[in-house]
């Protein structure tokens, strides 16, 4: 049960001191216009980066799996469709049914 | 982005907290069925259901959770895990550090506000400019939260019965959200060589780096991007001369 606590315990408090440093450390000041610009950009990198590192490495290998198939039929009907959800269905539903074959 | 406009209201309207619920609704369901392949997968680090509840109530980041309990679930110690956990997180320096300007009050209030922070709901909550709707940012947050906890709550009760989250493809939907988030930000017009940079980066530090440093990485690409359109901005200005 103490493995949990300080698990769960620390898990908690380091993600709000995480979350919260960066909100203390840039606020309530105007910015200059670079770093609005550079903000924009942060998003694009940050998601892609994200979605590769799940669903073409496992651990600190590079692996092309059924996931990586699911994911990409997901990325297309998200580019198609816009739903989210439709995206996360198919690429469970691709990922499930080439895991059974 | 597209969400920032209510149907009801009219269209020069500021969002509501309630606009911002509505804009997370989608990722809320996505994040309910993550949240389930946590709460069935917590038991595999030993956490009791309601340790892994607990888990999502008051830690509330995905990305964390799954990696503290997977190197833990290994064999790990808690201080790997946490250390994990902490760098799966280190992307919310950079996002909070860009929200950061939007946020009023005192570096309390602000530290508090930033606990809002989900990649979706940030994503949502960018008015594009470099701005954030905090609106947007609480309404979306909150209904991904209540999701996030009461699908670890059907997960660790019920995870006899949801069986193995990889043989259900649960390990697909995480991945497949964030495209989904990039798939929106690229029908904004944002720049997708910023993406393709980004993703290039995380790739190469994966297999050097330990999990969470190859996302955290990629914010350079966002740097990259801004030093060319700098220069794309100089070399124009220079032309019209």
């Amino acid at each position: 049960m103490s493995t949990s606590v300080a698990l769960i315990g620390g898990c908690a408090l380091l993600t709000a001191a995480i979350k919260g440093v960066g909100p203390v450390a840039l606020g309530g000041r105007e910015l200059p216009d670079w770093f609005s610009s550079l903000v924009v950009l942060l998003a694009p990198a940050l998601l892609a980066a994200l979605v590769v590192t799940q669903a073409l490495a496992d651990g600190d290998r590079l692996a092309v799996g059924p996931d990586t198939a699911g994911v990409a039929a997901g990325g297309v009907v998200a580019f198609k469709t816009g739903s989210i959800i439709a995206c996360v269905v198919v690429a469970a539903a691709l990922t499930t049914g080439l895991r059974a074959l | 982005m597209a969400v920032t406009e209510s149907p009801t209201a009219p269209p020069d309207a500021p969002p509501t907290f309630w606009d911002g619920v509505r804009a997370g609704v989608p990722f809320a369901i996505a994040g309910g069925l993550l949240a389930m392949s946590f709460g069935v997968l917590a038991d595999t680090a030993g956490l009791s259901p309601l340790a892994a509840i607990v888990m999502s109530a008051i830690v509330y980041a995905g990305s964390a959770q799954f990696a503290a309990i997977a190197i833990v679930a290994g064999g790990g110690g808690v201080g790997a895990a946490l250390a994990a956990a902490a760098l799966m997180n280190s992307r919310f320096l950079a996002m909070g550090a860009a929200l950061g300007p939007s946020l009023p009050g005192n570096a309390a209030s602000r530290a508090a506000q930033g606990q809002t922070v989900v990649d979706a709901s940030w994503v949502l909550a960018s008015r594009g400019d470099g701005t954030f709707d905090r609106n947007l940012l609480f309404g979306s947050s909150a209904i991904q939260y209540v999701t996030w906890v009461s699908g670890t709550v059907i997960g660790a009760l019920g995870g006899g019965v949801l069986g193995d989250p990889e043989q259900l493809g649960l390990d697909a939907i995480y991945p497949a959200f964030f495209l989904a988030l990039l798939v929106s930000e690229a029908r904004g017009g944002r720049p997708l060589g910023v993406a393709a940079l980004g993703a290039a980066i995380a790739l190469a530090l994966v297999p050097v780096a330990p999990a969470g440093v190859p996302v955290l990485g990629a914010s350079l690409a966002a740097l990259v991007g801004l030093t060319r359109s700098a220069r794309a901005d100089a070399r124009r200005k220079a032309e019209e001369r």
